[in-house]
């Protein structure tokens, strides 16, 4: 059992992982202020129910994900795609290695990181059909493990590993195409 | 680039994720690293990846409106009666959508 009182200074410092993944799922800053607000209120009255020492940013996640799933995705037109293109492995990886001839003595990490920019790589994530960008997300921007990605989705592991291995590649594919646009990477094959 | 032929590279590539998920057993991760220490391509192709997800979740951080802040810190106060004696469920006339059923 969870004392209420020590609600704000336990969940507070969450905020903006939970912002910053409401923004991604909703697409939109009022759905996305909206909904942290609504789980926050949720968490504080269930707060009861948290099992003390374990999880808490798990568990805010759970009411995040199951809000937004319940709540905010009904408005969407489009009925979300539950299937991805199938995506080879290092897809981006082998398509910009000729890059390192350009640009000597840089290591990887400037290289990814300048290449794209912050909007391009929201703009992929948000790309993603939502089962797959909900994996992604709580994977690789807020490093939760799968055991605890299968705990908050309600889904088996096996699930949570085929959503990333899939999920990651079609980011990859996005970002390639966003660069090609761009001109930032030319037309590279294999 | 990565040696597609060969099985230890497509070993490594194959386990990519799960290695930098860290969500290897001690003796595969092991298995991994002995490799990885003596092939430069696919140390090569495992930064670029590691790197690749450093960007993508710098990319994907924001920082929190004051005002959401605030209304959150509102409407967590207004739900308990506390020392101040507000009502739970929020004051009369308060912002709709703070009480009600959620």
């Amino acid at each position: 059992m969870a004392d209420q009182a020590t609600f704000a200074d336990q969940a507070m410092q969450y905020m903006p992982s939970l912002y910053s993944a409401a923004l991604r799922m909703t697409r939109n800053p009022a759905d996305a202020e909206d909904l942290v607000q609504e789980s926050y209120l949720k968490a504080y009255r269930g707060f009861g129910g948290f099992q003390e020492g374990t999880n808490l940013k798990a568990w805010l996640y759970k009411i995040l994900t199951n809000t937004f799933i319940n709540s905010y995705r009904s408005k969407k037109r489009r009925p979300e795609l539950t299937e991805i293109e199938d995506v080879e492995d290092l897809y981006l990886y082998r398509r910009l290695g000729g890059l390192e001839g350009a640009t000597a003595g840089r290591s990887a990490e400037e290289e990814v990181l300048d290449l794209f920019t912050e909007s391009e790589i929201k703009d992929a994530i948000e790309a993603l059909p939502e089962q797959f960008r909900i994996a992604v997300l709580l994977a690789d921007v807020e490093g939760f493990s799968y055991k605890e990605i299968a705990d908050i989705l309600d889904v088996p592991i096996g699930t949570v590993m085929s959503r990333l291995h899939r999920g990651r590649k079609a980011l990859q594919k996005t970002l390639y195409e966003f660069g090609r646009s761009r001109g930032l990477v030319g037309d590279r094959d294999g | 680039m990565v040696d597609a032929d060969n099985a230890a590279c497509r070993d490594a590539v194959q386990r990519l994720y799960h290695f930098l998920d860290g969500e290897l057993t001690p003796e595969r991760r092991q298995l991994i690293q002995r490799h990885l220490d003596e092939c430069t391509d696919c140390i090569e192709a495992y930064e670029f990846e590691a790197e690749l997800r450093l960007a993508i979740s710098r990319g994907c951080r924001e920082s929190v409106p004051e005002t959401l802040r605030v209304r959150i810190a509102q409407a967590i106060a207004f739900e308990n009666p506390g020392p101040r004696g507000f009502p739970p469920g929020g004051l009369p006339g308060s912002t709709p959508g703070l009480s009600g059923s959620l």
